[in-house]
Formats: structure tokens, C-alpha cells, sequence
């Protein structure tokens, strides 16, 4: 402590690597791999894709984020969720000819009701998480390929894909090579970041309220305004802006809010900091424990209806080790495996990161094998590097 | 220490009859423990402490919760290690720097702690020879030679039951002896029993007792801790009085007087100076809080009785006591009411300013104005992982939030207001809890429950752990609240701190409410006397 060198603001060089570590090795394997594919990393397809491609992972994460929370618990049935919510979703549109819009609703609530199913044993009857996810794992599969019926079953119904996979274009606007409506979107979101911090300060100052560090504070909204322009302009050289991306988007944020900002989101943190604590605090541990299961089995829904509309069909292996990818996600992103600590941001970052990897090393056209031995090797690290630098920061 | 006594050690002083009146001092002398002083952050638990044990006797440890036997026990068995403390361990005349638990027991050293370490699902034998397991040549476990070798200890302790019999389907008399019989398969020479009556009920602990004068009789020294001190008065020949981290006197069974009147006497020895700070006294005849035959059955074992039949009221401005020992069931009271916190099958009623009501969860608590400061603060009371900040507001989300969402600079004002309030010591709200220091941790965890307001305040074991100090600001907090016409319940084991600062005093023992006292009569010895008479 004594001999860093601190700002008067309190912050200091360290603090800063150790508090945007993740943050610091995305960059940096952003970098490597624009070396190593000589630049083609940044070609606009491939960053639009980098989050299309990568879309369920972000939601999933948000979902597995609260069940992490909570003490470390994970949800193994995600990927079965995915399977069954997208066969319901594509016998449904392409075999009973149904209204896609009612069946969408179907779907979420058959993945919300998956969710109830677990939350309900892991929340109210106590059965560990692995247990009973374990065995949604199972049952959730071997239902999706029941009502499969172990075929292939396609989707091709206009409105379906529309609400999902369509990009906006805007006539008059998106007419030429270079599209308008990204970069204008692109302007909007930064100038709402800057806005934001600003007026954030000018409230704090005027309730008299301690302020946080004002070049921290600035730089960081420049640093997301400069991030999401930068993106823009890629979009606005490959096709736009897609729906999936908006969802993806959308979701990110709402699940930011509840976890940093509401009530609801605390339980999360109090719950994996100290279960016992937290009763004794008058809240009720069991529904939260409950929330957080129903919650993941809604977004899987989601997830299977975002998978059925990107791949366009789906089978029996559809979201096969999808779960894998969430978890990997959250612990990447800092997220603690005894509960307690983690965040969206994180949870979004270590996708990006295994998001880029993956990337990367196709275009490099390194094959699937070694993007699991990389990807094992990517998250250990990760969470050894977490728990090191805690325990070193916590005697 | 200058007085020997021959009385009960007349076998060993023949067989040691060659040596001179000097020497035999240290050849019977098993134990020796100089100066040992032991502190933990913000705490010295242990304060130049000696004690001198020797061999063949029965030497009890005494002293108030919280006095350092145990943690004196700990030094002695290696679970401090040498280096975490300061002072000497002589044992069997050489220098002893245990490491490990198993560097003492290879010499010998034994300790059986309270809670009985056995594993439920495995047997007797197993238990027995657990990370000691007797192996043939080729490496794997010869199950045989464990089953009969400890049959053979079993007997030692009068133990008939089969070595295959699993640890679950004795009862807890039965598990004490296994755990002696453990002792004696490490071949035991000091053996160390830390309140190993406290879960017998009295035919069973008459008969550990009993046995421990037997193996006495065979050569085996042991140092019991207790609580009971008619059990003292029974079987031990020395009694070693420990208060406060220092060691007081040790009382010789023949020569000083070795009765009970005289040990709590040295017990609770010391005076009551200005350590709590004054406060004009003015209880109003409104009660806050009445319980009315309160009954509590213990949440794994319906059957057991932990609080049985309680009734007992609080005035507005008044602090009230609850005095006994571990285990009399002052938390599973406080806990039960506390929206049913602990236990199962509970009955009676519970007024809140006149009104009955219902509180099924510790949300109903809160709405009532009740709040439970618990006694451990970490497993119970904090998120040590989190800031002040996070904690302050935990048990009062709604007073910072709308609709659900948190106002984080409100939250921020709020910690801040009772970190001042309280005097916690940190240099932000933001500071993570589990850094501070155990007094700060303990006003942080007043703040937490300060800011629900609530009416009725029941602090369990409020100044545990924490220096003197912090405890006087502790105090003062107290009585600001009751200053303010609310309503204090205070359970603590030091009797002091009780008769310092309370109107009235229950007094609990075994699950029974069995005295109440006015603070202004009542003395240390009052209490301790009817915790002794009321013991069966």
C-alpha cells in the first residue's frame, strides 16, 4: 500500500490493471489475432458477426450470471432448454403451419416453465443445483428430440426469421454502399454515454454527495463512446444493424440494471455473499434461489428461438454444450465460483474473449480441436489468475 | 506453586522417591507452559499465562466463556502453531514447538474437543484410525488388525460394542468414549478434555468422570475444561482459574479451600470498576416486549427441549440481561422470536406493545421494529465480501430504493450517517467489511441493524471478541437507545458487562428461565449460584 504511488484521487496504476484486467487481456487478444490473421479480424463481416454469431452466448451468460451469483450454482439443462424450446418453436411454424408470433410467446413460457420446474426444487426443496439441472439436462433433451422426432425440422417462415435475423434497413437512408442508420444510432448511444456521466456528476455535486474520480469517470465514457463508434462504422460497411443484435443488446442492458441498480439484483450478491446473513436480513433466500433458476429457463427460451432463427433449423444436438460457453462466459469475466461477486459487464467481456478467440482462430482456419484446448486453457487461467490475485489482495 | 501437593499423587512421589526435593519438582512435572501470550487481530485472547500440570493428576481448567482455555488448549495441541504465539511449552522436561496437531499427539498429547469430531457414516473403527490407519506392506489398509486393535481400546474405556458399529447408532455417551478410546490407540500420556460433559446427561458424565479417576489411578494425567463445577469438586485435584486471557491461581484439592463458592469467587474475581458508562436509569411501566411460555424444539432433533416454557417481558427504556452459560439457550430464545430464526415446533405468544402478534420471518420481525444483533457476526451477521455500504442497507433495501430500483447515493448517505453514528473506523463506506478490524465489524453490524430503527434491539454477545475500548462505545450506544425510550435485551455471557449496564437480569440454564433479577441487587455470585443449583 504505502509505496504505490497514488493520484490525490485514489487511484493508482495498479488498482487500475487489477480492477480492468479482463478488459486489458481482451484488447490484447484482440491485438494478437489481428496480427496473426494479418488484419482480417477487423473486416467489417467478421466483426458484424463477431456478435451475431455469439448473440446466445450474451444472453445466457445474463441468465447464468444470476445462478453463479447466488453461490457458484450453475445450470447444466441450458442447452436442452435450447433444444426443446427450438423444436416446440419449429414443429410448431413449419410442421402445424401456427401464428409465429403465438408460438414465440409458447416457446418462452415452455423455457420459463423448464426454469420454474428447477428453480422449485433448488429454491424450495433445497436440491443442490448440479442435481436437479443435471437432470433437466437430461429430461429437457430427450424431450426437444421427442418432439423432434430425431429428424431435422426447418424453418423458413418470413415473419419467424423477420423478428430476429432481419437487418434494419431504412429506404432512402441505407440506399448506398456505406449505411446511414448505424452511424446515426452509433452517434445517439455515445452522445447518451457522455450525456449521461455528465449529468450523473451535475446530480452528485448539487446533492453535495462524494464524486468519484472525474477522470476516471470521463475516461470511461469516452472509452464506450469511442468503442461503439468504432463498431458502428463496421456495421455501417457490412449489411447494418441486426435485429439479433438489438435483442442481444437489449437484454444486456436490462439484466446490467437489475444486477447493479434494483433491489431484486442485490438479493443476488447478499444470497452468494452470506445465505445465512441475508435471511437473518429479512429476505427470503428460497424465492431468490427460485428467481434466479425460472429466470435462466426464460432466457434459454429465448436463446432457442435466437439459435432456431440464426442456423434456421433445428435438430436433436441443438445446443449441445451451449451451457459450457455461459459458464466459461461469467467465470472468464470475474465472476466468483463461491457466489457473491461477478458482474454483466464481466459476463459480456469473457464472452467477447472466448467470442474473439474463436473467431480468430477460424479465419485462421485453426480447427475445432484446438479452439477447445485453447478455450479450456483460456478460462483455467483465467480463474486462477482470480483467485491468486485475490488471495493476495485479501491477507 | 510452592506448595506441593503429596496428597494425591502418592504413587508417582514413591517412584520418584530417589530424587531430591528440587529435582522431584521437575520430574513430576509433566507440563509446563511459561508465559504464553496469544493475540489475534485487535484481541489478546491469551496475557502471560502459566500453567504447570503433573503427571498423574486430574487438573481442571476453569473460566467464564471467553476467558482463554480453550484457546490456551489450542497453543498446548499444536492448532496455533509455534510462532503465532509467544512463550514456552515444556512437556516431559524438553521444549516443545508443535507445528501441527499431530506433531503433539506424537508426543502424546491429546485433545477432545466439545464438539466430538467423529464421521457419523463411518464405524467405530474407522473413526478411531482416521489419518492414523494401520496398513499391511502392500499399502492398503488392514482392516483386521484396526477392527481388533480397536476393540482392545474400547475395552480400555469399558466401551462393548462391536468395532464395526457406525459412529451414527451410538448414543453420545457412547461416542465420548470412542473418542477416548482414539485418544488411547495414540497412546495417550496427557489427555485433554474440553467440556466432554456438556451433552452427557448425568449417569453418563458420572461415568466418564469415574473412568478418568480410574485411567488417573493407571498413570494418565488429564486436563479437563468445565463449566460444572461440582464435577471439579469430584474428580480434579487441581483447578487452574483463567479470566480474562490471565491465569489467576491454581487451587490445590487438601490444601487451599476446593469448594464451589470459592472457585466462582476466583471466577469472577474481579471488581466492577467505571467500564460502563452511566445512564439515569428510566424504565417506563409500558412494556415493549412480552413472551408468554415460549417453547423451542431443536431443529434436527424435534424431540429435544431448548427452550422450554419461557415467559419474560421488557419495559420501554429498559435494558434487560439474559445471563448463563453456552448452551442454556439464550440465542435459540432470541433467534425463535426473531421471526422464528431457529428451531421447530415452536409455541407460546409473543406482545408487541401490548398487541400480539405473529412473526413468521425475519421480514415480520423488521416490520415490528424488532431487529437480532447476532453473536457471530460473521457466519450470521455480515457479508464480509462486501462494503459497509452494501451491508448498512441490507436489512433495509426499502428506505433507499423506489420500485424496486436502488438509489445509490442515498444508500451512500445512509452508511456514511451510521458509520458516524456508530464510530466505525474506516476510511470509506466502500471499504470491504470483512477488512476491518473484529470491534469496527461489530459497529458496523449495530449500523446495519440501527438503520432499520427498529423499537426493540436485542444484541447477542454484543462486545465478543472486541476490545475494551470498542466495548465502552458499544455501551454507550446501548444507552443512547434505551435514552431514547426503546428497548434493549442484552445477552451476554460476561456477568460484568450485565451487572454493569442492565435494569433487570433473567437468568437462563439448561432451556429454563431459572431467576430474575434486579440489576441493583444482583451480584456475580448471585447468578452463578443459580446456574449451579439449577443444574441436574
Amino acid at each position: 500500500m504505502a509505496n504505490e504511488t497514488k493520484t490525490k484521487s485514489g487511484i493508482s496504476v495498479s488498482d487500475f490493471f487489477s480492477k480492468y484486467t479482463m478488459i486489458i487481456a481482451l484488447v490484447a487478444v484482440f491485438i494478437l489475432f489481428y496480427f496473426l490473421t494479418e488484419g482480417r479480424l477487423l473486416l467489417p463481416q467478421n466483426m458484424s458477426n463477431l456478435l451475431i454469431q455469439n448473440g446466445y452466448v450474451f444472453v445466457m451468460a445474463c441468465g447464468m450470471l444470476l445462478c453463479i451469483l447466488t453461490g457458484g450454482n450453475i445450470d447444466l439443462s441450458v442447452g436442452s432448454v435450447i433444444c426443446m424450446v427450438g423444436g416446440v418453436a419449429a414443429v410448431m411454424i413449419t410442421n402445424k403451419d401456427m401464428n409465429p408470433i403465438l408460438s414465440i410467446v409458447v416457446c418462452l413460457l415452455i423455457g420459463l416453465l423448464a426454469g420454474v420446474w428447477q428453480g422449485f426444487w433448488i429454491g424450495y426443496v433445497r436440491i443442490p443445483p448440479f442435481i436437479t439441472t443435471l437432470g433437466g439436462m437430461f429430461i429437457f433433451r430427450g424431450i426437444g428430440r421427442l418432439i423432434l422426432d430425431s429428424k431435422t425440422i426447418a424453418v423458413q417462415n418470413e415473419t419467424f426469421l423477420n423478428i430476429f435475423m432481419k437487418y434494419i434497413k431504412i429506404p432512402g437512408l441505407d440506399d448506398g454502399d456505406f449505411l446511414i442508420t448505424p452511424m446515426i444510432v452509433g452517434v445517439l448511444a455515445a452522445v447518451f454515454v457522455i450525456f449521461s456521466t455528465v449529468l450523473g456528476r451535475a446530480k452528485k455535486a448539487k446533492k453535495g454527495y462524494r464524486q468519484n474520480n472525474i477522470i476516471a469517470d470521463y475516461g470511461k465514457a469516452i472509452a464506450i463512446a469511442a468503442v461503439i463508434l468504432f463498431y458502428c462504422t463496421k456495421l455501417s460497411q457490412y449489411k447494418g444493424i441486426s435485429i439479433m443484435l438489438v435483442w442481444v443488446v437489449v437484454i444486456c442492458l436490462i439484466y446490467h440494471f437489475i444486477t447493479s441498480k434494483t433491489v431484486l439484483g442485490r438479493y443476488f450478491y447478499a444470497v452468494g455473499g452470506n445465505e445465512k446473513a441475508t435471511k437473518l436480513s429479512g429476505i427470503d433466500t428460497n424465492k431468490v434461489y427460485f428467481i434466479a433458476y425460472a429466470n435462466m429457463g426464460l432466457l434459454a427460451g429465448l436463446c432457442g428461438l435466437l439459435c432456431l432463427a440464426r442456423v434456421g433449423s433445428a435438430n436433436g444436438s441443438t445446443g449441445t454444450s451451449f451451457e459450457m460457453d455461459a459458464i466459461g462466459s461469467c467465470f472468464i469475466g470475474g465472476a466468483s465460483a463461491y457466489g457473491g461477486s461477478g458482474s454483466i459487464p464481466g459476463a459480456i467481456i469473457g464472452a467477447l474473449l472466448l467470442g474473439v478467440i474463436n473467431m480468430g482462430m477460424s479465419i485462421m482456419g485453426i480447427g475445432d480441436s484446438w479452439q477447445y484446448v485453447v478455450k479450456g486453457a483460456v478460462l483455467l487461467i483465467a480463474v486462477i489468475f482470480d483467485v491468486v490475485s485475490s488471495r493476495k489482495k485479501g491477507r | 506453586m510452592n506448595s506441593l501437593p503429596p496428597v494425591f499423587c502418592k504413587k508417582i512421589t514413591f517412584d520418584c522417591g530417589i530424587f531430591g526435593k528440587e529435582d522431584k519438582t521437575l520430574a513430576d512435572t509433566i507440563l509446563q507452559m511459561k508465559s504464553i501470550t496469544k493475540e489475534f487481530p485487535g484481541v489478546k485472547a491469551l496475557d502471560n499465562v502459566n500453567l504447570e500440570v503433573e503427571r498423574g493428576e486430574i487438573h481442571a481448567l476453569i473460566g467464564e466463556n471467553g476467558a482463554g482455555k480453550s484457546t490456551l488448549m489450542n497453543v498446548l495441541s499444536g492448532t496455533y502453531p509455534v510462532g503465532s504465539y509467544t512463550g514456552e511449552i515444556y512437556y516431559e522436561g524438553e521444549l516443545c514447538q508443535f507445528k501441527t496437531l499431530k506433531d503433539s499427539e506424537e508426543k502424546g498429547i491429546v485433545i477432545i474437543h466439545q464438539e466430538l469430531a467423529l464421521i457419523p457414516l463411518l464405524t467405530i473403527g474407522e473413526n478411531m484410525f482416521l489419518g492414523n490407519e494401520i496398513r499391511k506392506k502392500s499399502g492398503s489398509i488392514d482392516w483386521d488388525r484396526t477392527f481388533n486393535e480397536a476393540e482392545k481400546h474400547m475395552k480400555q474405556v469399558g466401551l462393548n460394542e462391536s468395532a464395526q458399529t457406525l459412529i451414527k447408532d451410538i448414543g453420545t455417551g457412547k461416542q465420548q468414549l470412542v473418542e477416548i478410546a482414539k485418544a488411547f490407540a495414540k497412546n495417550v500420556k496427557l489427555l485433554i478434555l474440553d467440556e466432554p460433559t456438556s451433552s452427557l446427561n448425568d449417569e453418563d458424565a458420572k461415568m466418564l468422570l469415574d473412568l478418568l479417576i480410574s485411567f488417573k489411578e493407571e498413570g494418565l494425567t488429564s486436563i479437563i475444561i468445565t463449566h460444572k463445577l461440582n464435577e471439579i469438586i469430584y474428580c480434579a485435584d487441581k483447578a487452574t482459574i483463567i479470566r480474562d486471557g490471565a491465569t489467576i491461581e491454581t487451587l490445590v484439592k487438601g490444601v487451599d479451600e476446593f469448594s464451589e463458592d470459592r472457585i466462582i469467587k476466583g471466577m469472577v474475581g474481579r471488581a466492577l470498576d467505571d467500564r460502563y458508562p452511566e445512564r439515569e436509569h428510566k424504565v417506563s411501566d409500558e412494556i415493549s416486549l412480552e413472551v408468554k411460555n415460549w417453547t423451542v424444539h431443536h431443529p434436527l432433533y424435534p424431540d429435544k427441549v431448548v427452550d422450554n416454557n419461557i415467559s419474560f417481558k421488557a419495559h420501554k427504556g429498559e435494558v434487560v440481561g439474559f445471563s448463563g452459560l453456552q448452551g442454556a439457550g439464550r440465542t435459540e430464545l432470541a433467534m425463535s422470536i426473531f421471526g422464528k430464526s431457529y428451531g421447530t415446533g415452536i409455541s407460546g405468544k409473543v406482545f408487541v406493545n401490548g398487541k400480539e402478534v405473529k412473526m413468521n420471518s425475519p421480514k415480520d420481525a423488521i416490520k415490528q421494529g424488532v431487529a437480532y444483533v447476532t453473536e457471530d457476526r460473521k457466519t450470521n451477521g455480515l457479508i464480509l465480501g462486501e462494503s459497509i455500504r452494501f451491508n448498512t442497507s441490507l436489512a433495509a433495501l426499502d428506505k433507499i430504493s423506489g420500485n424496486g430500483v436502488i438509489d445509490r447515493n442515498l444508500e451512500q448517505n445512509a452508511a456514511e450517517q451510521m458509520t458516524e453514528e456508530m464510530g466505525t473506523k474506516t476510511p470509506t463506506v466502500n471499504q470491504m467489511i470483512g477488512n476491518l478490524s473484529g470491534g469496527n465489524q461489530q459497529k458496523a453490524l449495530l449500523g446495519k441493524w440501527m438503520f432499520t430503527e427498529p423499537d426493540i434491539l436485542i444484541l447477542d454477545e454484543p462486545t465478543r471478541g472486541i476490545d475494551v475500548g470498542a466495548k465502552y462505545d458499544i455501551y454507550c450506544l446501548i444507552n443512547s437507545m434505551v435514552e431514547k425510550g426503546k428497548t434493549v435485551i442484552m445477552i451476554s455471557s460476561e456477568m460484568p458487562e450485565l451487572l454493569g449496564m442492565c435494569d433487570r437480569i433473567y437468568v437462563m440454564n439448561e432451556g429454563e428461565l431459572v431467576a430474575e433479577l434486579d440489576a441493583k441487587e444482583a451480584t456475580q455470585e448471585a447468578i452463578m449460584a443459580s446456574i449451579i443449583r439449577s443444574s441436574k
